[in-house]
Protein backbone atom coordinates (compact mmCIF):
# COMPACT_ATOMS: atom_id res chain seq x y z
CA UNK A 1 0.00 0.00 0.00
CA UNK A 2 1.46 3.29 -1.12
CA UNK A 3 2.81 5.60 2.00
CA UNK A 4 0.65 9.47 1.14
CA UNK A 5 3.18 11.21 4.06
CA UNK A 6 4.57 14.51 3.30
CA UNK A 7 7.46 16.82 4.45
CA UNK A 8 4.84 19.14 6.03
CA UNK A 9 7.34 21.78 6.61
CA UNK A 10 8.36 21.44 2.77
CA UNK A 11 4.90 21.98 1.52
CA UNK A 12 4.15 24.68 4.12
CA UNK A 13 6.79 26.62 3.15
CA UNK A 14 5.80 25.95 -0.98
CA UNK A 15 2.39 26.51 0.03
CA UNK A 16 2.77 29.71 1.64
CA UNK A 17 5.69 31.05 -0.74
CA UNK A 18 3.03 30.86 -3.56
CA UNK A 19 -0.12 32.81 -1.75
CA UNK A 20 2.09 35.49 -1.11
CA UNK A 21 3.99 35.40 -4.87
CA UNK A 22 0.79 34.78 -6.90
CA UNK A 23 -1.51 37.64 -4.86
CA UNK A 24 1.42 40.19 -4.98
CA UNK A 25 2.36 39.85 -8.02
CA UNK A 26 -1.49 40.17 -9.54
CA UNK A 27 -1.20 43.62 -7.63
CA UNK A 28 -2.83 42.62 -4.27
CA UNK A 29 -2.07 42.13 -0.48
CA UNK A 30 -4.78 40.48 0.75
CA UNK A 31 -6.90 37.91 0.09
CA UNK A 32 -10.46 36.32 1.46
CA UNK A 33 -12.15 33.13 1.96
CA UNK A 34 -15.31 30.82 2.71
CA UNK A 35 -14.52 29.50 6.26
CA UNK A 36 -16.92 26.98 6.73
CA UNK A 37 -15.53 25.27 10.05
CA UNK A 38 -14.58 22.28 8.51
CA UNK A 39 -10.75 21.38 7.87
CA UNK A 40 -9.85 22.35 3.85
CA UNK A 41 -10.65 26.02 4.63
CA UNK A 42 -9.22 26.16 8.07
CA UNK A 43 -6.26 24.92 6.47
CA UNK A 44 -6.14 27.43 3.28
CA UNK A 45 -7.20 30.13 6.35
CA UNK A 46 -3.70 29.32 7.90
CA UNK A 47 -1.87 29.46 5.32
CA UNK A 48 -3.00 32.42 4.05
CA UNK A 49 -2.10 34.22 7.76
CA UNK A 50 0.98 32.93 7.59
CA UNK A 51 1.51 34.14 4.39
CA UNK A 52 0.66 37.39 4.05
CA UNK A 53 -0.10 38.03 8.15
CA UNK A 54 -3.72 38.10 9.83
CA UNK A 55 -4.95 41.86 9.21
CA UNK A 56 -4.71 40.57 5.15
CA UNK A 57 -7.04 37.71 5.68
CA UNK A 58 -10.81 37.87 5.60
CA UNK A 59 -12.85 34.73 6.77
CA UNK A 60 -16.23 34.83 5.81
CA UNK A 61 -19.02 32.87 7.40
CA UNK A 62 -22.17 32.10 5.48
CA UNK A 63 -24.37 29.70 7.31
CA UNK A 64 -27.49 28.89 6.16
CA UNK A 65 -30.37 28.50 8.35
CA UNK A 66 -29.70 24.51 8.52
CA UNK A 67 -26.44 24.30 9.15
CA UNK A 68 -24.58 22.62 12.32
CA UNK A 69 -24.04 25.29 14.58
CA UNK A 70 -20.88 23.34 15.18
CA UNK A 71 -19.81 24.61 11.77
CA UNK A 72 -19.88 28.13 13.28
CA UNK A 73 -18.22 27.55 16.80
CA UNK A 74 -15.36 25.39 14.93
CA UNK A 75 -14.83 28.43 12.42
CA UNK A 76 -14.45 31.04 15.51
CA UNK A 77 -11.80 28.43 16.56
CA UNK A 78 -9.64 29.28 13.55
CA UNK A 79 -10.54 32.89 14.00
CA UNK A 80 -9.25 33.22 17.55
CA UNK A 81 -6.69 31.33 16.85
CA UNK A 82 -4.93 33.39 14.16
CA UNK A 83 -6.76 36.56 15.05
CA UNK A 84 -7.89 37.42 11.04
CA UNK A 85 -10.55 39.58 9.90
CA UNK A 86 -13.99 38.43 9.73
CA UNK A 87 -17.53 38.78 8.62
CA UNK A 88 -20.43 36.53 8.71
CA UNK A 89 -23.17 36.42 6.27
CA UNK A 90 -25.72 34.38 6.42
CA UNK A 91 -27.25 33.37 2.99
CA UNK A 92 -30.97 32.07 4.23
CA UNK A 93 -32.31 34.99 3.07
CA UNK A 94 -30.84 35.32 -0.51
CA UNK A 95 -31.26 31.34 -1.30
CA UNK A 96 -34.64 30.24 0.24
CA UNK A 97 -37.02 32.93 -2.08
CA UNK A 98 -35.38 30.40 -4.87
CA UNK A 99 -35.96 27.32 -3.11
CA UNK A 100 -39.32 28.49 -2.64
CA UNK A 101 -40.13 28.75 -6.83
CA UNK A 102 -39.72 25.39 -6.84
CA UNK A 103 -40.60 23.39 -3.89
CA UNK A 104 -40.30 20.02 -4.95
CA UNK A 105 -36.36 20.93 -4.85
CA UNK A 106 -34.19 18.22 -3.38
CA UNK A 107 -30.70 18.44 -1.41
CA UNK A 108 -28.75 17.80 -4.36
CA UNK A 109 -30.15 20.83 -6.10
CA UNK A 110 -30.58 23.36 -2.95
CA UNK A 111 -26.58 22.42 -2.26
CA UNK A 112 -25.59 23.69 -5.56
CA UNK A 113 -27.49 26.81 -5.03
CA UNK A 114 -25.99 27.56 -1.72
CA UNK A 115 -22.19 26.86 -3.07
CA UNK A 116 -23.34 29.56 -5.70
CA UNK A 117 -24.52 31.99 -3.56
CA UNK A 118 -21.63 31.25 -1.22
CA UNK A 119 -19.60 32.01 -4.18
CA UNK A 120 -21.42 35.42 -4.97
CA UNK A 121 -21.37 36.56 -1.76
CA UNK A 122 -17.28 36.15 -1.37
CA UNK A 123 -16.40 37.83 -4.95
CA UNK A 124 -18.46 40.50 -3.79
CA UNK A 125 -16.62 40.78 -0.49
CA UNK A 126 -13.58 40.45 -2.68
CA UNK A 127 -14.24 43.77 -4.20
CA UNK A 128 -14.77 45.77 -1.18
CA UNK A 129 -11.53 43.76 1.01
CA UNK A 130 -9.58 44.14 -2.07
CA UNK A 131 -8.35 40.86 -2.24
CA UNK A 132 -8.44 37.70 -4.09
CA UNK A 133 -10.45 34.41 -3.31
CA UNK A 134 -8.37 31.46 -2.10
CA UNK A 135 -9.57 28.16 -3.26
CA UNK A 136 -9.44 25.48 -0.46
CA UNK A 137 -9.96 22.52 -3.23
CA UNK A 138 -7.96 19.27 -2.54
CA UNK A 139 -6.85 16.75 -4.78
CA UNK A 140 -9.18 14.28 -3.63
CA UNK A 141 -12.37 16.38 -4.36
CA UNK A 142 -10.91 17.52 -7.68
CA UNK A 143 -10.61 14.25 -9.10
CA UNK A 144 -14.05 12.82 -7.92
CA UNK A 145 -15.45 15.97 -9.11
CA UNK A 146 -16.94 16.43 -5.64
CA UNK A 147 -17.39 19.79 -5.54
CA UNK A 148 -20.14 22.67 -7.17
CA UNK A 149 -18.76 24.14 -10.47
CA UNK A 150 -18.89 27.72 -9.98
CA UNK A 151 -19.50 27.33 -6.37
CA UNK A 152 -16.89 25.84 -3.95
CA UNK A 153 -14.49 25.34 -6.56
CA UNK A 154 -14.70 29.00 -7.97
CA UNK A 155 -11.70 30.99 -6.80
CA UNK A 156 -8.95 33.10 -8.15
CA UNK A 157 -6.14 30.73 -6.85
CA UNK A 158 -5.90 27.22 -4.73
CA UNK A 159 -2.77 26.35 -2.81
CA UNK A 160 -4.40 23.02 -1.88
CA UNK A 161 -5.26 21.41 -5.19
CA UNK A 162 -2.18 18.85 -5.23
CA UNK A 163 -2.91 17.51 -1.26
CA UNK A 164 -4.90 14.29 -0.82
CA UNK A 165 -7.65 14.87 2.00
CA UNK A 166 -5.23 13.00 4.07
CA UNK A 167 -2.36 14.99 2.87
CA UNK A 168 -4.87 18.53 3.88
CA UNK A 169 -5.45 16.68 7.54
CA UNK A 170 -1.52 15.81 7.88
CA UNK A 171 -0.98 19.60 7.02
CA UNK A 172 -3.44 20.84 9.16
CA UNK A 173 -2.06 19.05 12.27
CA UNK A 174 1.40 20.15 11.50
CA UNK A 175 0.63 23.83 11.44
CA UNK A 176 -1.72 23.35 14.61
CA UNK A 177 -5.51 23.51 12.96
CA UNK A 178 -7.56 23.14 16.20
CA UNK A 179 -7.89 19.39 17.25
CA UNK A 180 -11.87 19.71 16.77
CA UNK A 181 -11.72 20.08 13.09
CA UNK A 182 -9.16 17.48 12.68
CA UNK A 183 -11.13 15.12 14.37
CA UNK A 184 -14.70 15.77 12.73
CA UNK A 185 -16.13 13.49 9.98
CA UNK A 186 -15.38 15.61 6.84
CA UNK A 187 -19.00 17.02 5.73
CA UNK A 188 -20.04 19.97 3.02
CA UNK A 189 -22.83 20.90 5.66
CA UNK A 190 -25.28 21.31 3.03
CA UNK A 191 -27.82 19.50 4.60
CA UNK A 192 -28.51 18.21 7.81
CA UNK A 193 -26.24 14.86 8.71
CA UNK A 194 -24.48 14.84 5.59
CA UNK A 195 -21.00 13.35 5.40
CA UNK A 196 -18.39 13.50 2.30
CA UNK A 197 -18.11 9.72 3.15
CA UNK A 198 -21.32 8.56 3.97
CA UNK A 199 -22.35 10.21 -0.08
CA UNK A 200 -19.41 9.23 -1.74
CA UNK A 201 -19.48 5.25 -0.26
CA UNK A 202 -16.09 5.27 0.47
CA UNK A 203 -13.61 6.51 3.38
CA UNK A 204 -11.12 8.99 1.89
CA UNK A 205 -7.93 6.81 3.44
CA UNK A 206 -8.81 4.28 0.67
CA UNK A 207 -9.73 6.43 -1.86
CA UNK A 208 -6.88 8.40 -1.52
CA UNK A 209 -4.31 5.87 -1.61
CA UNK A 210 -5.84 4.43 -5.06
CA UNK A 211 -5.98 7.86 -6.51
CA UNK A 212 -2.17 8.48 -5.62
CA UNK A 213 -1.56 4.95 -7.47
CA UNK A 214 -3.68 5.55 -10.54
CA UNK A 215 -2.91 8.84 -10.84
CA UNK A 216 0.70 10.17 -9.31
CA UNK A 217 1.90 6.62 -9.64
CA UNK A 218 0.54 5.67 -12.85
CA UNK A 219 -0.70 2.20 -12.07
CA UNK A 220 -3.19 0.54 -14.48
CA UNK A 221 -6.54 -0.43 -12.95
CA UNK A 222 -5.40 -4.27 -12.99
CA UNK A 223 -1.99 -3.26 -11.19
CA UNK A 224 -4.59 -1.73 -8.12
CA UNK A 225 -6.84 -4.00 -8.49
CA UNK A 226 -2.95 -6.82 -7.43
CA UNK A 227 -2.35 -4.30 -5.16
CA UNK A 228 -5.44 -5.21 -3.13
CA UNK A 229 -7.86 -2.71 -4.27
CA UNK A 230 -11.23 -4.36 -5.19
CA UNK A 231 -12.04 -4.18 -8.47
CA UNK A 232 -15.75 -2.52 -8.14
CA UNK A 233 -14.24 0.12 -6.45
CA UNK A 234 -11.43 0.70 -9.02
CA UNK A 235 -13.83 0.91 -11.76
CA UNK A 236 -16.36 3.69 -10.12
CA UNK A 237 -13.21 5.73 -9.15
CA UNK A 238 -11.60 5.61 -11.99
CA UNK A 239 -15.54 6.31 -13.90
CA UNK A 240 -16.12 9.59 -11.42
CA UNK A 241 -12.83 10.62 -12.65
CA UNK A 242 -13.33 10.78 -16.18
CA UNK A 243 -17.19 11.56 -15.83
CA UNK A 244 -15.94 14.80 -13.92
CA UNK A 245 -13.20 15.64 -16.20
CA UNK A 246 -15.82 18.81 -17.40
CA UNK A 247 -15.10 20.50 -14.27
CA UNK A 248 -11.10 20.39 -14.28
CA UNK A 249 -10.90 22.62 -17.20
CA UNK A 250 -12.02 25.49 -18.95
CA UNK A 251 -15.11 25.06 -21.27
CA UNK A 252 -14.19 24.44 -24.50
CA UNK A 253 -14.22 27.23 -27.51
CA UNK A 254 -14.99 25.90 -31.02
CA UNK A 255 -12.99 26.76 -33.09
CA UNK A 256 -13.28 28.50 -36.03
CA UNK A 257 -10.15 30.65 -36.47
CA UNK A 258 -6.05 30.45 -37.23
CA UNK A 259 -5.63 31.01 -33.61
CA UNK A 260 -7.97 30.27 -31.35
CA UNK A 261 -8.21 31.04 -27.04
CA UNK A 262 -6.59 27.92 -25.20
CA UNK A 263 -5.36 26.01 -28.33
CA UNK A 264 -2.81 28.33 -29.67
CA UNK A 265 -3.05 31.31 -28.25
CA UNK A 266 -1.49 30.29 -25.01
CA UNK A 267 0.17 32.60 -22.37
CA UNK A 268 0.31 31.67 -18.38
CA UNK A 269 -1.55 34.00 -15.97
CA UNK A 270 1.27 35.33 -14.80
CA UNK A 271 2.39 36.42 -18.36
CA UNK A 272 4.28 40.24 -17.60
CA UNK A 273 4.83 40.04 -14.22
CA UNK B 1 44.13 29.17 -9.61
CA UNK B 2 41.22 30.21 -7.68
CA UNK B 3 38.59 31.76 -8.54
CA UNK B 4 35.06 33.02 -7.07
CA UNK B 5 31.86 32.00 -9.16
CA UNK B 6 28.40 34.25 -8.32
CA UNK B 7 25.58 32.07 -8.67
CA UNK B 8 22.80 34.56 -9.63
CA UNK B 9 19.88 32.55 -8.68
CA UNK B 10 16.78 34.95 -9.58
CA UNK B 11 13.47 35.43 -10.08
CA UNK B 12 12.33 36.69 -12.96
CA UNK B 13 9.29 38.78 -14.77
CA UNK B 14 8.30 36.40 -16.97
CA UNK B 15 8.14 37.82 -20.87
CA UNK B 16 9.74 41.70 -19.62
CA UNK B 17 13.03 41.11 -21.08
CA UNK B 18 14.53 44.70 -19.44
CA UNK B 19 13.19 44.52 -16.03
CA UNK B 20 15.32 40.92 -15.83
CA UNK B 21 17.74 43.23 -17.69
CA UNK B 22 18.13 45.78 -15.30
CA UNK B 23 17.92 42.98 -12.55
CA UNK B 24 21.00 41.42 -14.02
CA UNK B 25 23.25 44.72 -14.47
CA UNK B 26 22.60 45.41 -10.97
CA UNK B 27 24.16 41.88 -9.81
CA UNK B 28 26.99 41.56 -12.04
CA UNK B 29 27.67 44.54 -10.70
CA UNK B 30 27.62 43.48 -6.88
CA UNK B 31 29.42 40.11 -7.70
CA UNK B 32 32.25 42.72 -9.18
CA UNK B 33 32.73 44.69 -6.14
CA UNK B 34 32.33 41.31 -4.12
CA UNK B 35 35.41 40.16 -6.00
CA UNK B 36 33.58 37.70 -8.24
CA UNK B 37 35.31 36.21 -11.08
CA UNK B 38 32.10 35.18 -12.87
CA UNK B 39 28.70 35.33 -12.19
CA UNK B 40 26.23 32.48 -13.93
CA UNK B 41 22.62 32.97 -14.63
CA UNK B 42 19.73 30.67 -14.52
CA UNK B 43 18.07 29.06 -18.01
CA UNK B 44 16.31 31.53 -19.60
CA UNK B 45 17.38 34.33 -16.85
CA UNK B 46 16.65 37.02 -19.15
CA UNK B 47 13.05 36.10 -19.79
CA UNK B 48 11.41 34.07 -17.94
CA UNK B 49 10.85 29.86 -18.34
CA UNK B 50 7.39 29.24 -19.15
CA UNK B 51 7.10 31.72 -22.28
CA UNK B 52 4.92 29.70 -24.73
CA UNK B 53 3.56 32.40 -27.42
CA UNK B 54 6.13 35.07 -25.29
CA UNK B 55 8.98 33.20 -27.25
CA UNK B 56 9.37 35.14 -30.69
CA UNK B 57 8.66 37.85 -28.36
CA UNK B 58 11.95 37.83 -26.34
CA UNK B 59 14.19 36.59 -28.35
CA UNK B 60 17.59 38.27 -28.82
CA UNK B 61 20.78 37.78 -30.74
CA UNK B 62 24.32 37.02 -28.85
CA UNK B 63 25.90 39.81 -30.53
CA UNK B 64 27.30 43.05 -30.06
CA UNK B 65 24.55 45.15 -31.97
CA UNK B 66 21.66 43.48 -29.95
CA UNK B 67 20.55 46.12 -27.45
CA UNK B 68 20.26 43.59 -24.58
CA UNK B 69 23.64 42.27 -25.65
CA UNK B 70 25.19 45.55 -25.78
CA UNK B 71 24.35 46.29 -22.35
CA UNK B 72 25.46 43.00 -20.90
CA UNK B 73 28.59 42.61 -23.01
CA UNK B 74 29.46 46.57 -21.42
CA UNK B 75 29.45 45.12 -18.05
CA UNK B 76 31.53 41.59 -18.63
CA UNK B 77 34.66 43.76 -18.09
CA UNK B 78 36.92 42.11 -15.26
CA UNK B 79 34.30 39.67 -14.64
CA UNK B 80 32.91 36.68 -17.13
CA UNK B 81 28.83 36.23 -17.55
CA UNK B 82 26.84 33.04 -18.20
CA UNK B 83 23.20 34.42 -19.33
CA UNK B 84 20.01 32.99 -20.03
CA UNK B 85 18.06 33.91 -23.09
CA UNK B 86 16.05 32.65 -26.14
CA UNK B 87 17.89 33.56 -29.24
CA UNK B 88 16.80 33.68 -32.59
CA UNK B 89 18.84 32.39 -35.61
CA UNK B 90 19.04 33.98 -39.00
CA UNK B 91 16.59 31.42 -40.10
CA UNK B 92 14.34 32.48 -37.74
CA UNK B 93 13.93 29.65 -35.13
CA UNK B 94 14.41 29.93 -31.31
CA UNK B 95 16.69 28.32 -29.01
CA UNK B 96 16.60 28.45 -25.29
CA UNK B 97 20.38 29.53 -25.16
CA UNK B 98 23.36 30.41 -22.82
CA UNK B 99 26.03 32.22 -23.43
CA UNK B 100 29.26 32.98 -22.04
CA UNK B 101 30.55 36.53 -21.97
CA UNK B 102 34.26 38.14 -20.99
CA UNK B 103 35.90 41.27 -21.87
CA UNK B 104 33.41 42.58 -23.93
CA UNK B 105 32.86 39.57 -25.81
CA UNK B 106 30.81 36.36 -26.49
CA UNK B 107 32.86 33.30 -26.07
CA UNK B 108 29.94 30.45 -26.69
CA UNK B 109 26.84 30.13 -27.57
CA UNK B 110 25.21 27.24 -26.18
CA UNK B 111 21.68 26.07 -27.44
CA UNK B 112 19.90 23.59 -25.54
CA UNK B 113 19.96 20.31 -27.42
CA UNK B 114 17.49 18.26 -25.36
CA UNK B 115 14.02 19.89 -24.62
CA UNK B 116 12.05 17.79 -22.58
CA UNK B 117 7.84 17.84 -24.04
CA UNK B 118 6.45 15.40 -22.31
CA UNK B 119 4.49 15.81 -18.44
CA UNK B 120 4.43 19.63 -17.37
CA UNK B 121 7.31 20.23 -19.97
CA UNK B 122 6.06 21.87 -23.33
CA UNK B 123 9.67 23.11 -25.18
CA UNK B 124 9.40 21.46 -28.20
CA UNK B 125 6.07 22.73 -28.68
CA UNK B 126 7.86 26.29 -28.67
CA UNK B 127 11.68 25.72 -28.98
CA UNK B 128 14.39 24.60 -31.89
CA UNK B 129 16.52 22.04 -30.85
CA UNK B 130 20.28 22.98 -30.83
CA UNK B 131 23.12 20.85 -32.36
CA UNK B 132 25.87 20.94 -31.03
CA UNK B 133 27.66 20.28 -27.51
CA UNK B 134 31.09 21.96 -27.79
CA UNK B 135 33.48 22.62 -24.48
CA UNK B 136 35.04 26.67 -25.37
CA UNK B 137 37.96 28.02 -23.73
CA UNK B 138 37.79 30.89 -20.89
CA UNK B 139 40.64 32.54 -18.50
CA UNK B 140 39.92 30.30 -15.82
CA UNK B 141 40.58 27.14 -19.00
CA UNK B 142 38.55 25.22 -21.03
CA UNK B 143 34.48 25.05 -20.27
CA UNK B 144 31.35 23.54 -21.02
CA UNK B 145 27.49 24.37 -20.52
CA UNK B 146 24.70 22.50 -20.52
CA UNK B 147 21.15 23.63 -19.78
CA UNK B 148 18.74 21.60 -17.56
CA UNK B 149 17.36 18.75 -19.40
CA UNK B 150 20.76 18.75 -21.33
CA UNK B 151 22.73 17.04 -18.48
CA UNK B 152 20.23 14.39 -17.75
CA UNK B 153 21.22 12.75 -20.57
CA UNK B 154 25.24 11.26 -19.63
CA UNK B 155 26.32 11.76 -23.67
CA UNK B 156 25.93 15.55 -22.75
CA UNK B 157 28.27 16.10 -20.18
CA UNK B 158 30.45 13.06 -21.37
CA UNK B 159 30.94 14.75 -24.76
CA UNK B 160 32.33 17.77 -22.49
CA UNK B 161 34.44 15.84 -20.71
CA UNK B 162 36.25 14.97 -23.60
CA UNK B 163 36.40 18.14 -24.87
CA UNK B 164 38.46 19.47 -22.55
CA UNK B 165 35.92 21.13 -20.09
CA UNK B 166 37.21 20.87 -16.61
CA UNK B 167 34.58 23.08 -15.45
CA UNK B 168 30.75 22.37 -16.37
CA UNK B 169 28.32 25.80 -15.92
CA UNK B 170 24.82 24.00 -15.76
CA UNK B 171 21.77 26.76 -15.93
CA UNK B 172 18.37 25.20 -14.89
CA UNK B 173 14.81 26.15 -14.47
CA UNK B 174 14.10 23.34 -12.33
CA UNK B 175 10.49 22.99 -11.39
CA UNK B 176 10.12 21.67 -7.52
CA UNK B 177 7.88 18.72 -7.39
CA UNK B 178 7.48 15.80 -5.23
CA UNK B 179 7.63 16.21 -1.09
CA UNK B 180 7.20 12.61 0.07
CA UNK B 181 9.44 12.29 3.25
CA UNK B 182 13.12 12.25 1.90
CA UNK B 183 14.96 8.71 2.87
CA UNK B 184 17.06 8.75 5.71
CA UNK B 185 20.05 11.08 5.48
CA UNK B 186 18.80 12.69 2.74
CA UNK B 187 17.82 16.05 4.88
CA UNK B 188 14.88 17.97 4.82
CA UNK B 189 12.75 20.09 3.01
CA UNK B 190 13.86 19.23 -0.61
CA UNK B 191 12.02 18.33 -3.20
CA UNK B 192 12.01 15.51 -5.26
CA UNK B 193 13.60 17.11 -7.81
CA UNK B 194 16.27 18.72 -5.62
CA UNK B 195 17.43 15.73 -5.15
CA UNK B 196 17.37 14.17 -7.68
CA UNK B 197 19.04 17.01 -9.82
CA UNK B 198 22.15 17.40 -6.65
CA UNK B 199 22.37 13.91 -6.81
CA UNK B 200 23.27 13.43 -10.98
CA UNK B 201 25.19 16.73 -11.04
CA UNK B 202 27.40 15.41 -8.13
CA UNK B 203 27.82 12.27 -9.64
CA UNK B 204 29.31 14.02 -12.84
CA UNK B 205 31.70 15.64 -10.69
CA UNK B 206 33.13 12.63 -9.09
CA UNK B 207 32.59 10.19 -12.38
CA UNK B 208 34.24 13.32 -14.46
CA UNK B 209 36.65 14.54 -11.82
CA UNK B 210 35.32 18.10 -12.82
CA UNK B 211 34.10 20.76 -11.18
CA UNK B 212 30.19 21.51 -11.68
CA UNK B 213 28.50 24.50 -11.05
CA UNK B 214 24.24 24.80 -11.19
CA UNK B 215 22.70 27.81 -10.98
CA UNK B 216 19.10 27.20 -10.97
CA UNK B 217 16.17 29.65 -10.53
CA UNK B 218 13.87 30.94 -7.71
CA UNK B 219 10.16 31.80 -7.56
CA UNK B 220 7.24 30.66 -9.29
CA UNK B 221 5.24 31.03 -12.76
CA UNK B 222 1.70 30.32 -11.63
CA UNK B 223 1.15 27.16 -9.91
CA UNK B 224 5.06 25.77 -10.50
CA UNK B 225 7.96 26.47 -7.92
CA UNK B 226 11.40 26.95 -8.71
CA UNK B 227 13.64 25.60 -5.94
CA UNK B 228 17.08 27.60 -6.60
CA UNK B 229 19.46 25.42 -4.20
CA UNK B 230 22.35 26.19 -6.67
CA UNK B 231 25.73 24.38 -5.97
CA UNK B 232 28.74 23.81 -6.79
CA UNK B 233 31.00 20.50 -6.27
CA UNK B 234 34.98 19.82 -6.57
CA UNK B 235 36.34 17.01 -8.81
CA UNK B 236 36.12 14.78 -5.74
CA UNK B 237 32.57 15.34 -6.01
CA UNK B 238 32.22 17.04 -2.61
CA UNK B 239 29.60 19.89 -2.15
CA UNK B 240 31.32 22.73 -2.00
CA UNK B 241 28.46 24.86 -1.53
CA UNK B 242 24.68 24.30 -0.94
CA UNK B 243 22.71 27.38 -1.79
CA UNK B 244 19.44 28.23 -0.02
CA UNK B 245 16.34 26.71 -1.28
CA UNK B 246 13.22 28.17 -2.36
CA UNK B 247 14.79 31.93 -2.22
CA UNK B 248 16.45 34.05 -4.25
CA UNK B 249 20.40 34.62 -3.83
CA UNK B 250 24.14 35.22 -4.53
CA UNK B 251 25.02 31.81 -3.96
CA UNK B 252 29.20 32.37 -4.05
CA UNK B 253 32.05 29.47 -4.63
CA UNK B 254 35.72 29.71 -4.53
CA UNK B 255 36.93 26.79 -7.36
CA UNK B 256 40.31 25.98 -6.26
CA UNK B 257 41.64 24.67 -10.48
CA UNK B 258 44.61 23.18 -8.46
CA UNK B 259 42.56 20.57 -7.27
CA UNK B 260 42.06 19.39 -10.60
CA UNK B 261 45.59 17.97 -11.01
CA UNK B 262 45.30 16.67 -7.25
CA UNK B 263 42.32 14.70 -8.10
CA UNK B 264 43.49 13.50 -11.02
CA UNK B 265 46.31 12.26 -9.90
CA UNK B 266 44.62 10.51 -7.68
CA UNK B 267 42.18 9.05 -9.62
CA UNK B 268 42.76 9.01 -13.41
CA UNK B 269 39.12 8.25 -14.66
CA UNK B 270 40.49 10.97 -17.66
CA UNK B 271 43.65 9.12 -18.40
CA UNK B 272 42.04 5.69 -19.12
CA UNK B 273 39.05 6.63 -20.74
CA UNK B 274 38.61 4.32 -23.63
CA UNK B 275 37.26 6.93 -26.70
CA UNK B 276 38.16 4.58 -29.36
CA UNK B 277 35.76 1.35 -27.78
CA UNK B 278 33.25 3.87 -27.37
CA UNK B 279 33.13 5.20 -30.78
CA UNK B 280 33.94 1.91 -32.15
CA UNK B 281 30.85 0.40 -30.08
CA UNK B 282 28.53 3.08 -30.87
CA UNK B 283 28.86 3.23 -34.45
CA UNK B 284 27.92 -0.60 -34.14
CA UNK B 285 25.06 0.02 -31.94
CA UNK B 286 24.10 2.48 -34.26
CA UNK B 287 24.32 0.80 -37.09
CA UNK B 288 21.70 -2.05 -35.76
CA UNK B 289 24.86 -4.83 -36.92
CA UNK B 290 25.93 -6.77 -34.51
CA UNK B 291 30.01 -7.02 -34.69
Amino acid sequence: MPDLTIDTNLARKILTDFIRTEITRAGFSRTLLGLSGGLDSALACYLAAEALGPGNVLAVRMPYRTSSPDSLAHAQLVIDALGVETLTIPITDMVEPLFNLHPDMENRRKGNIMARQRMIVLFDQSEVFKGLVLGTGNKTEILLGYSTLYGDSACALNPMGDLYKTQVRQLAKAMGVPEPLIQKPPSADLWSGQTDEGELGFTYAEVDKLLFLLVDQRYTPKECIDEGFEERFVHAVIERIRKSQFKRIMPPIAKLSGRTVGYDFLYLRDWGT
Amino acid sequence: MKINVAMAQINTVLGNVDRNLEKHLDLIEQARRGGADLITFPELSLTGYALQDLAPAVACHALPADPVFNQLLASSKGIDIQVGFVEEDERNRFYIATAFLSEGEVRHVHHKVYLPTYGFFDEGRFFARGESVRAFDTRFGRVGMLICEDFWHASSPYMLWLDGADLFLFASASPGRGITLPPQGAGPGRTESARWVNDIIRAYAGMFTTFVVHTNRAGFEDGVNFWGGSSAFSPDGEPLVNGVEHAEALVLAELDLGQLHRTRTRLPLLRDERTSLVQREITRITSGKDA
